[in-house]
């Protein structure tokens, strides 16, 4: 039975003291250039206080209310993948020295405890989808893993949804659900705290909290349910990879052709894409190179090159890749869907495609007259 | 722990020109720890790398009994291959591997082997054959059937004149163009399928080559009643890291740099038959 505590809000300021006192950076949510991004951190002031976001297909705004609370809003559009998938980083350099040899040095990054205050449910799911990627295989990899197991995580359970979540079709949130070190959950006069692990209790017995009451509870089981109920977003019944494997030639897919404009903005707010592009340079003497490696999106027709032609030369094409991987392929791949229920590809996508309208629309009978059966004498 | 994407150093310890546009390259880990640690089957793949320029996805074409070197054989396709093609012997470059999962060589002894390949993919299917016929009696019959565009595109002639010397083997050879001295088959691989004779539950078919080709030969072997988990199929895609991060790859659930590049027909059936997946 986990123990809730209340910490005032009067007191928030402590936890980002206790989190520095520990040897923490702390990041955490803040308002910059309209949007709510995560940031280097320090005090209590520079959180969104009041601060809304309003969210529907191609559109986010943020909006000051009186409310005082400092989570009201519920995604930025960066999740917090940057901080364990570097947007770009360098993997390794190599040197020629001067006899002709060529060394190579591995990159590390140098990873320092970080606590990130903010957390929500979806962006944890998708944490954990990331960790299935880059940790269990056969060659975890050394730059997302040093820098996941420096962070301490300090999620907030949502008391609202905006109108583009669908966490609760997913199964995702909004309560938090695992992968956390502290929960927060805010109701007016303060947060009722729990941790959910060793790190995460010695930061809350640093705090000045008193026992959360019964009501202080109810409020924020209310609080969860109004988040759950604010969600009108669904996903179609029934199993997505069948459905989307059905659906391959579907005529619905050729829509997208004047819709799509094959942004990537989808891909780099997604919290689960991992896409990849791997950059040489050489620096101008020649000597030395490096190799990094930094976000790529399925959207680009580079992305699947070779040799001379482009296998999803079609935007249609590049389309059903992204969403039938997110929903359909990754399953096989890692043991549930890629969407996790954040919303964010809605919002950012500058034409305000959907996802959960384009699988609706798959997930329908094709008109027969417009039906298109696969050839199996074309070449690609 | 060295991540496994930091090539190894290697150096080139022979080269050939085998066309203009092709060329092999011998190559040997520079730290003898890796090369005397170095394994891999037939059909796996190694990453060249040209430090400052690139790494590209490389078949491996000698014989994994070979422990001294490794040989690459590869087409000026791009801008690091062409850079390749100008190495000389004693020059390094890095090189990682190998990745990925090869041809069903153990799986596919007792039984008749049909090798087909299509264009310009040959070298992978030519270092199968040789691996084959090097070890000749744990396998039945081998027919090698080899496309090309045009006549021209054929390397290694004499090699194919000398695998017809092999008892149970035979060699067909046909382009889409041939020319006037070209003495063997114009048209589709598949002509060959009718009268070659291959016991088609015993037997592994082995495709290499376009993907058009590669559908072409499987409704040839349905049609002979080959099961789909009898024919294997050498897959290409864009790859990155060759080890199922960068995603560039997928192909379905798969990816190929990991999952494959051999695949069964039967894994690959849901996808093979649409265009852009």
């Amino acid at each position: 039975m986990k123990v809730h505590h209340f910490l005032a809000r009067d007191r928030f300021q402590t936890l980002l003291d206790a989190l520095g006192a520990a040897g923490y950076e702390v990041i955490g949510p803040q308002v910059r250039d309209h949007a709510i991004v995560f940031a280097p951190l320090s005090r209590v002031g520079e959180l969104p206080e009041g601060i809304l976001d309003e969210q529907a297909p191609g559109r986010y705004r943020l909006e000051l209310t009186d409310s005082g609370r400092l989570f009201d809003w519920t995604t930025g559009p960066q999740a917090i993948k940057p901080l364990t998938f570097a947007p770009r980083e360098t993997l390794w350099t190599s040197e020629r020295q001067p006899n002709g040899r060529l060394v190579f040095r591995e990159r590390p990054p140098e990873a320092q405890p970080t606590a990130v205050i903010g957390v929500r449910a979806c962006d944890l799911a998708a944490l954990s989808i990331h960790d299935r990627h880059f940790l269990h295989d056969a060659h975890p990899d050394p730059h997302y893993r040093e820098r996941r197991r420096n962070l301490l995580l300090v999620a907030v359970n949502c008391q609202r949804s905006a109108a583009t979540c669908f966490c609760t079709a997913t199964g995702d949130g909004p309560r938090v659900q695992h992968g956390y070190d502290l929960a927060l959950s805010e109701l007016d006069d303060g947060f009722v705290v729990e941790a959910h692990t060793r790190e995460g209790q010695a930061i809350l017995d640093a705090l000045e909290t008193t026992p959360a009451r019964h009501d202080q509870l109810e409020q924020v089981e209310a609080g969860l349910e109004r988040a759950s109920a604010q969600q009108t977003r669904r996903l179609p019944e029934g199993a997505l990879p069948e459905l989307l494997q059905a659906a391959v030639e579907h005529p619905h897919w050729q829509s997208l052709n004047d819709r799509c404009l094959t942004c990537g903005n989808c891909t780099a707010v997604c919290p689960t894409c991992f896409c990849q592009t791997h950059v040489d340079a050489l620096s101008l003497d020649g000597q030395t190179a490096s190799h990094d490696r930094q976000w790529a999106s399925c959207f680009d027709p580079d992305h699947s090159y070779i040799h001379g032609s482009v296998i999803r030369a079609e935007r249609p094409q590049r389309y059903r890749q992204w969403l039938t991987h997110k929903f359909g392929t990754w399953v096989e791949q890692y043991g549930r869907s890629g969407c996790v229920g954040c919303g964010r590809c809605i919002a950012w996508c500058p034409v305000g495609i959907d996802v959960t309208e384009e699988l609706d629309a798959l997930s329908k009978a094709p008109d027969d007259a417009l039906a298109k059966a696969p050839d199996g004498e074309e070449t690609p | 722990m060295t991540g496994a994407l930091v090539p190894f150093e290697a150096e080139v310890v022979g080269r050939k020109d085998e066309t203009p546009d092709m060329f092999s390259l011998q190559l040997r880990f520079t730290d003898p720890e890796v090369q005397a640690a170095y394994r891999f089957t037939m059909g796996q793949f190694n990453m060249l790398c040209l430090p400052g320029m690139g790494e590209v996805p490389i078949s491996i074409v000698s014989d994994p009994d070979e422990r001294e070197w490794i040989d690459h054989t590869i087409r000026k396709l791009g801008s690091i291959t062409k850079n390749l093609g100008r190495l000389e012997v004693g020059d390094r470059l890095g090189l990682r591997g190998p990745y990925g999962r090869g041809w069903p060589t153990e799986a596919a002894e007792g039984t008749d082997l049909v090798i087909v390949t299509g264009g310009l993919g040959c070298a992978p299917s030519v270092s199968l054959i040789e691996y084959v016929l090097h070890r000749r009696g744990r396998y039945g019959r081998l027919h090698i059937i080899q496309g090309v565009k045009h006549s021209n595109d054929l390397i290694w002639r004499e090699r194919y004149d000398a695998w017809r010397q092999h008892p149970d083997v035979e060699v067909y050879l046909t382009a889409d163009t041939g020319d006037t001295l070209w003495p063997w088959h114009v048209g589709p691989v598949t002509q060959f399928f009718e009268r070659i004779a291959f016991d088609p539950a015993r037997c592994s078919v082995f495709i290499c080559g376009p993907e058009g080709m590669m559908r072409a030969v499987i409704k040839a072997m349905r049609e002979r009643e080959v099961p789909e988990e009898r024919i294997w199929l050498s897959m290409e895609r864009n790859m990155h890291c060759a080890i199922g991060s960068c995603g560039r790859c997928q192909l379905g659930p798969k990816f190929v740099c990991r999952d494959g590049p051999v695949f069964t027909c039967r894994e690959l059936a849901p996808y093979l038959w649409h265009r852009g997946v």
